[in-house]
């Protein structure tokens, strides 16, 4: 064992266990041991240790009997948005605290199956509402990057995900993403995350925010880790009515394949005004990267990329609206002790349980949705959705996939954070086109700012060409040669 | 034209207009969004899945079966049914609503336009028009009387798919509303898509009620609630007309609002007005894809409906020569019609057989069901038993009167009609020298009454008549009786 077993990448540490190197348990150890000293970063929500060994030393027992599994004794993080059978599910909201699912959600039980060890659950933005992982019941989560000795916010609403990986407090994590919420994260924290296809992944079982544009996918510290991860994560499920039936491709054999030859999309609406100059360095870097790799840069148009940011902070918070109406406290969750009438329970249950920034949401689109303002905005934003969708149709006649930073500035520290709420959801404004579009998006770090601070691009294929994602993106990792943290 | 429907106010004449929303749950071993079973009368909250509590990350999957349900209404109310129809999601606060949001098609329901042909006491018929019909998930049931300080909940018929049909205002009187909703419960209960039975509230009315001066454009309509029987229906309509008249000839106005009955007072009254109306914020549901039906599916289903009941009433009349009464009553419920057509296949028929069938089922048969409160399923009495008592009239081995008799027997032994009429001996006498003989002897034991007869007292024939019977015990053939004692008392 030359390299400490934290260190690994999922794939290397799958290799491990394959070569008898080391076992599932000590694996898993070791990450139960370096968890607690991570405490600070406030990325895992709940350790669930008995689980963790106890799915471990199934594993190596299953691997000594009948053959490991895709993942078999690989220990992973969950984001506590997942609903998980007997461990509580809290989406970082007061208000399910108390609530312990009695059943698992489709994603995390496609892991499972695959021979999985569940370390804990990791935090996140309340109901993955968030683009820093500052609004979460359980205080923020923060990034093991620092500037000026100062942590970083991990990003969100994925933070404790990022977090906990980029620290090495697991090898791989699940994380959802409805406008940003993996890639922003991954980029953040200097790690590869996939937002797949609309319909990839199951929903079931996944606290849902908004349902037209939330999907799972992982954040891992390699392409390859990404792509094993997916894998196992994805396929058709006949519990979510949205879920597409068409089989997984092996999306490791994509990888290490040439992309000569290959048609690169560098959409000119993406360069904006006051973006910072290290992102759009970065950006030329990644391209050079791709051109010497053979690839053929395009520039090309997005024009209604625009409309994406507007159209987002319409339809997210009205579905989002509708979705958390069910936590009432009636059926489960926390509720108050006393009310005078339906309405001030309702009224006490919502307002002590439920954040501020979920509540800022819920107004939103609940005004949105209303039929004075109906036409004006929702109506008009699932118009401008199918524009979206077209601009990405057509640019995807001329290339294969396209390639933009995944945010428009680096990452901050913690309390330093744009004030105004508006830069705050300028943040998702590269990334939220893919969920408007359904389109499958992945960030993978480049490099550093002149502050030493990550730095992600994210490449953006046409449905369900995640396989062609891994292959540019293994290509841009290679290359990158990125300075992971706490590496041996 | 006079119009009976007409209301006199001290204004004149008023006429009132209504138009329906039936909610009528669909027949389904799920739920339209759930595998949970649907069953009525089980412990509370046992068939409530996850999805159907509301829970965190549960989505729902449509029922193919809900589906072709609302296709099979659709076709039988001569329905327009639309390829392309979408859930939404209608908004709003209530603890038996676990999402705070019911799946409803808002904007593009399953069933599009048709309608419902009515019968009319005058003999007149009427269209009432469909606007159209959706699928929609039921809420569950709050409970507020268990418990002075609690409200409990019984979840089980949350999500339970509901069929949502809404007509045009095209009704005028309480008799129109309530023979809609008798017809279209009929309708329904042919096709298999809703048993119809309001009293377990699986088919529930929303009435709106209007008033105006006839031929004047509508006015403002009012929405009585969940009114769950026909008679209620009426008496909704009643109150609503009186009430509304007033306000108007006392200067006031009515204002759109949703009203409730209150069955014990036979009152409506205010639940809500528009002003404080909920918004319900309706938008299409995220978590469901359109519903996309084929032609292919539309005719495989139109392949499979029964007879309906205006066809089966039209063929009843053609082909048995009954009234139309007669059919009406019998195809009012399926059962009634198929137990008369069980019979009708017992018949040795004579000409007349099917409509002294007919007589009997819908007088003797039903006057005995109605008594014990039971269902033609339930009948004591066959279908074969009844055709064979039928058959025994029409071959004259018992007399129509001694016939009833018979029938009450069978119905409290579940003894066949021969086999009583053979162990009592109630066979009809047809021999003649036999009822000449004692003709003669009442005669002879009646000459006074001989006399007054021959002399003019032509009443007296019925006296005669029943003598005859008396001494026959009732066996006597009633025709043979006439002709052989007219002929005797005029013989001199």
């Amino acid at each position: 064992m030359s390299k400490k077993l934290t260190t690994l990448s999922l794939s290397e540490a799958r290799d491990g266990l394959n070569k008898k190197d080391f076992t599932s348990v000590e694996l898993t150890q070791a990450f139960l041991d370096r968890i607690p000293t991570l405490k600070e970063l406030n990325a895992y929500v709940a350790v669930t240790g008995d689980i963790a060994i106890t799915q471990a030393k199934a594993s190596d027992d299953r691997r000594s009997k009948t053959g490991a599994l895709p993942l078999d004794g690989l220990p992973i993080a969950i984001k506590d948005l997942y609903c998980t059978k007997g461990v509580r599910t809290t989406a970082a909201s007061k208000i399910l605290s108390n609530f312990i699912p009695q059943y698992e959600s489709t994603v995390t039980a496609n892991l499972w199956r695959d021979g999985a060890v569940m370390l804990g659950k990791v935090n996140l933005d309340e109901f993955a509402m968030g683009s820093a992982n500052l609004y979460s019941c359980f205080g923020p989560a923060l990034s093991p990057w620092k500037k000026d000795g100062k942590h970083l916010v991990p990003g969100g609403s994925s933070g404790g995900s990022a977090a906990a990986v980029a620290a090495q407090g697991a090898l791989a994590a699940t994380a959802s993403d409805t406008g940003g919420s993996i890639r922003q994260p991954a980029s953040f924290c200097g790690l590869t995350g996939i937002k797949p296809t609309y319909g990839r992944c199951s929903r079931y079982g996944m606290v849902a925010f908004a349902s037209s544009l939330d999907q799972a996918g992982p954040i891992t510290r390699t392409v390859r880790d990404s792509a094993i991860m997916l894998g196992s994560m994805a396929g058709y499920d006949d519990k979510d009515s949205t879920s597409v039936n068409s089989t997984v491709p092996d999306y490791e054999a994509m990888l290490g394949k040439s992309i000569r030859g290959m048609k690169i999309g560098i959409p000119k609406e993406y360069r904006m005004d006051g973006m910072n100059q290290d992102i759009l360095d970065s950006w030329d870097r990644g391209a050079q990267i791709l051109k010497d790799a053979g690839a053929e840069i395009i520039e090309i148009s997005l024009p209604y990329t625009k409309y994406a940011l507007p159209v987002y902070y319409i339809m997210a918070p009205a579905e989002a609206s509708s979705n958390l109406a069910r936590y009432d406290g009636v059926r489960y969750g926390m509720r108050t002790e006393s009310a005078d009438s339906i309405s001030d329970f309702y009224e006490k249950n919502r307002g002590h349980f439920i954040g501020p920034e979920v509540k800022k949401r819920i107004l939103i689109g609940t005004y949105v949705l209303s039929s004075s303002q109906y036409d004006a905005y929702y109506m008009k934003a699932q118009r401008l959705r199918t524009k979206v969708i077209e601009d990405f149709e057509n640019a995807f006649k001329q290339v294969d996939v396209i390639l933009t930073p995944t945010t428009p500035i680096p990452p901050f520290i913690a309390g330093e954070e744009p004030k105004d709420p508006l830069t705050m959801y300028l943040n998702d404004i590269l990334t939220v086109s893919t969920n408007i579009a359904g389109l499958p998006g992945m960030s993978v770090p480049i490099g550093l700012d002149r502050d030493g601070l990550p730095l992600g691009l994210q490449l953006i294929g046409p449905s369900f060409e995640e396989g062609r994602l891994f292959q540019v993106g293994q290509v841009l990792e290679d290359a990158a040669k990125f300075p992971f943290l706490f590496q041996e | 034209m006079e119009n009976k429907n007409l209301y006199k106010g001290q204004t004149g004449l008023w006429e009132v207009v209504i138009g329906m929303e039936i909610h009528a749950q669909a027949v389904s071993k799920s739920k339209l969004f759930s595998g949970a079973a649907t069953e009525f009368g089980a412990d509370p909250n046992t068939q409530v899945s996850f999805v159907d509590g509301g829970f965190p990350g549960m989505l729902p999957v449509l029922n193919a079966e809900c589906v072709n349900q609302a296709i099979r209404t659709g076709l039988g109310m001569h329905c327009s049914i639309n390829t392309f129809s979408a859930f939404d999601r209608k908004n709003y606060f209530y603890p038996d609503l676990p999402n705070g949001y019911q799946i409803s098609q808002f904007y593009h329901p399953i069933v599009g336009p048709g309608k419902i042909v009515i019968e009319l006491e005058s003999g007149d018929s009427k269209e009432v028009g469909i606007h159209h019909a959706h699928l929609e998930q039921d809420a569950g049931k709050s409970f507020h009387d268990l418990d002075p300080d609690k409200t409990y909940i019984d979840l089980n018929r949350a999500g339970v798919c509901l069929l949502e049909i809404v007509t045009d205002p095209d009704m005028r009187s309480v008799e129109e509303a309530q023979e809609f909703i008798k017809k279209l419960r009929t309708l329904l209960r042919y096709l298999g898509t809703c048993d119809g039975n309001m009293e377990q509230g699986n088919m529930r009315a929303d009435v709106n009620i209007s008033v105006r001066k006839p031929g004047e454009a509508y006015r403002t309509r009012v929405e009585v609630k969940n009114v769950n029987s026909i008679r209620f229906i009426g008496q909704a309509i009643e109150y609503e007309v009186q009430r509304q008249i007033e306000v108007y000839e006392s200067g006031g106005d009515i204002i759109q609002e949703t009203r409730l009955f209150d069955p014990n007072k036979g009152e409506t009254r205010s639940m809500r007005s528009k002003e404080e109306a909920k918004d319900y914020r309706y938008f299409p549901d995220p978590d469901l894809l359109p519903v996309i039906v084929t032609q292919e599916q539309i005719e495989a289903i139109r392949k499979t409906l029964p007879e309906l009941p205006d066809a089966k009433k039209t063929r009843l009349i053609e082909t048995f020569k009954l009234t139309p009464y007669d059919a009406t009553v019998l195809v009012g419920e399926k059962e009634n019609a198929d137990f008369y057509e069980s019979a009708i296949s017992h018949l040795t028929t004579t000409e007349d057989s099917p409509k002294i069938l007919a007589n009997w089922m819908t007088v003797e048969l039903f006057g005995l069901l109605n008594k014990f409160s039971l269902s033609v399923l339930e009948s004591k009495v066959s279908a074969a038993q009844l055709a064979e008592l039928v058959n025994l009239i029409t071959t004259d081995v018992i007399s129509g009167k001694i016939a009833k008799t018979v029938f009450s027997e069978m119905w409290e032994t579940g003894a066949g009609a021969l086999s009583i009429v053979d162990a009592k001996g109630l066979r009809q006498v047809v021999d003649e020298s036999a009822i000449a003989g004692i003709i003669q002897s009442v005669l002879d034991a009646n000459p006074d009454h001989v006399s007054e007869y021959r002399s003019g007292k032509d009443k007296l024939f019925g006296f005669f008549v029943g003598q005859v019977m008396k001494v026959m015990e009732g066996k006597g053939n009633p025709g043979m009786i006439n002709s052989l004692l007219k002929k005797l008392l005029d013989q001199k």
